[in-house]
């Protein structure tokens, strides 16, 4: 019987730089949120804190495509997306512990991370509230002419909602160069998938919207970042849209609130999703491939637990925002 | 000076900052081939063509987001709501994003977006369609929120939106629309956002109002005089940020206050109003702050109930007389 081609049966080229690259981030990312979710426990980050444990890839693997001078737009679960897109660790890490060196000096908090100078525009903890945010910067792109892109992450709980719908249409019937990427973790809070959405497939609302779409697993870091290549082409050919859904898992409860993760899904199967942990999967594909070594793979832990360490310490160490701030920023002065 | 429509003045407006700025841009429903429903962007299609004067579906919640992320890098939208009606589909975008956008950044974003259409009561189009709508607004920190109430000042202050670094609600007077004044053609006339204007100097008391209600107020002015009673008419022109000191002034002299307004009432602007006259001058008071408000219902479609939902000038009259303690009221 014929073999199919798929994407594990090619071998795995996969250059050193890229596989360093993708690797750290995914870690730096990983290790970021764990020191977070301790910091939480301590009392030091306080309100809501959601982490995207296990959905790393897609963050790493979408951002890996883009050039500097692109745009990201995330929900209330973007510290992956931020530090993907170039934010200082340190100043990510104060934002979350309410700081005045925090990245929007203390005013946004952990769903609230904006970094201009990155293009990372938020932060939005209004389910579904950004996509039509997006189309406008796809907007702003188109007017001036430029061959910038944006990618847009968004949970499948923003689907049902009617600004998806909205946004979609209006990036297709314009060309907006938006590249819409649902990362699919399966449960909307505690709400699964099958109980809040007429068509589960979610990548095939794209075809009502007709614009390319397509799904992708998710915590196949390689995967994502083809899929997305190919997306951001076509936005910045000609401003097509495109709608992804990565296929994810997220490890931990919908926030730290919801410790056990357990009354909407079982143990059994969080265990059957860990086995398709992206950094564990990827680490063993780049040592493989012989594009890592063991002793490559152990610098980028440690310099990588340096670089969370580090933004620890600044973080503790920096300042609370002084009371005069709580009426600054409010308005934009002439 | 010309004289002109409070529609036309509108689109000089825009037709100005269009001209004068490339990042501004108009987009709504039928604010292009159509020309407007209320004809405020008539010609400027024409004029500047469809990447400038972008008609949009259905979906006000999506396009007014299309403008604040526009915003967000750079552009200067003016955002039409057919009627600020419909902005209620788009209120979480207004007050979620486009208000908070600023400070939740710490200063790294900011949101010059206009959001402008015609709101407050009209002619018997019933309770979805005829209602104050700057109560939703003028209570969020980030917004500015302007009513203006001539040709001059719909002009003026809409430039001045336009120019203006953050989010403004422009509610226009749908029962404005064809009044006419004078409009001064200098493309650099602009009214300063948060500067009240007296309207009608006076001596006994001091009737705060605007758009519909500032036009009873001086009809009822007009008649007090007759009475031997001087009003004096305070026009906000902005709500937020309200320009306080001017009131406070007006009331410093005059001692008597009425706050006319079209909206229900409780919680309502003349609420705000009364609160700050009393907070700040309550030693110059010689009688109580007195509110006409519309009547505490949603809008009705029978015109005699329509007539009795929204103030009237005898209201204000009845009014000014009781806090001048005039005919024995």
């Amino acid at each position: 019987m014929a073999k199919t081609l798929n994407h594990q049966d090619v071998a795995p080229v996969i250059e050193p730089a890229l596989a360093r690259k993708l690797l750290s981030q995914m870690m730096l990312i990983r290790r970021f949120e764990e020191k977070a979710a301790e910091a939480y426990a301590l009392g030091k980050i306080g309100g809501f804190l959601h982490l995207s444990i296990g959905e790393e890839a897609v963050a790493a693997g979408a951002i890996s495509v883009l050039r500097p001078d692109d745009y990201a737009i995330s929900t209330y679960r973007e510290h992956g997306h931020c530090l993907a897109k170039g934010s200082d660790p340190k100043r990510v890490m104060a934002e979350l512990y309410g700081r005045r060196d925090g990245l929007s000096k203390g005013k946004g908090g952990s769903m609230h991370l904006f970094d201009k100078t990155h293009g990372f525009l938020g932060g939005h903890a209004i389910v579904g509230a950004h996509l039509p945010l997006a189309a406008g910067v796809g907007f702003a792109i188109k007017y001036r002419g430029e061959d910038r892109v944006i990618v847009c992450f968004f949970g499948d709980g923003a689907v049902p909602q009617g600004e998806f719908h909205e946004a979609l249409n209006i990036a297709s019937l314009w060309k907006l160069p938006v590249i819409f990427i649902c990362e699919n973790n399966r449960y909307a809070m505690g709400t699964a998938l099958e109980r809040a959405l007429a068509e589960t497939e979610i990548y095939k609302l794209g075809r009502s919207y007709r614009m390319p779409c397509e799904p992708v697993d998710g915590m196949d870091v390689l995967a994502v970042r083809d899929v997305v290549a190919r997306a951001v082409e076509r936005a910045r050919a000609d401003g097509t849209p495109s709608l992804l859904e990565a296929r994810t898992y997220r490890f931990r409860g919908h926030s730290m609130r919801d410790p056990a993760a357990a009354v909407y899904r079982t143990k059994e199967e969080v265990e059957r999703e860990r086995l398709r942990d992206p950094i564990v999967l990827f680490r063993a594909r780049a040592l493989e491939s012989g594009a890592l070594t063991e002793s490559d793979v152990a610098d980028l832990e440690k310099s990588v637990n340096d670089t969370v360490d580090e933004a620890v310490a600044f973080a503790d160490g920096s300042p609370e925002p002084p009371e005069e701030w709580l009426l600054t920023d409010i308005y934009k002065k002439d | 000076m010309a004289v002109m429509t409070y529609r036309e003045a509108l689109n000089q407006a825009l037709r100005e900052e269009l001209r004068r700025d490339e990042r501004v841009f108009v987009i709504g429903e039928e604010v292009g081939l159509y020309d407007g429903a209320y004809k405020v962007t008539q010609g400027l299609l024409k004029e500047f063509g469809a990447k400038r004067i972008v008609d949009t579906p259905i979906a006000e919640s999506g396009f007014t987001g299309v403008g604040i992320g526009a915003a967000m890098v750079g552009l200067r939208p003016v955002v039409e709501m057919m009627t600020f009606n419909f902005a209620l589909v788009a209120l979480d975008q207004i007050v979620n994003a486009a208000a908070k956008l600023s400070y939740m950044s710490g200063g790294q974003f900011n949101v010059p977006i206009v959001i402008r259409g015609p709101g407050g009561p009209a002619h018997q189009l019933a309770a979805q369609h005829s209602q104050s709508m700057e109560v939703y607004f003028y209570h969020v920190p980030g917004l500015k929120v302007v009513r203006p109430s001539t040709p001059a000042d719909a002009k003026g202050l809409l430039k001045s939106a336009i120019r203006d670094d953050n989010p403004v609600v422009f509610i226009e007077s749908e029962t404005l629309y064809g009044i006419k004044g004078e409009v001064p053609d200098d493309p650099d006339f602009t009214i300063p956002l948060g500067q009240a204007v007296v309207r009608r100097e006076g001596r006994d008391v001091t009737v705060i109002a605007y758009t519909g209600m500032l036009y009873r107020a001086l009809e009822a002015a007009e008649a007090l005089e007759k009475e031997g009673i001087s009003v004096e008419i305070v026009d906000p022109r902005t709500l937020r940020p309200m320009d306080v000191p001017t009131i406070i002034g007006s009331v410093r002299k005059t001692h008597r206050v009425v706050v006319a307004e079209a909206g229900a009432g409780f919680a309502g602007m003349g609420s705000e109003i009364s609160a700050f006259i009393t907070e700040q001058a309550f030693d110059d008071l010689d009688a109580p702050v007195e509110r006409v408000t519309g009547a505490n219902a949603p809008m009705p479609y029978a015109k005699n109930l329509e007539r009795a939902k929204t103030p009237s000038k005898e209201k204000i009259m009845a009014a000014v007389r009781r806090v001048c303690y005039a005919n024995g009221s």
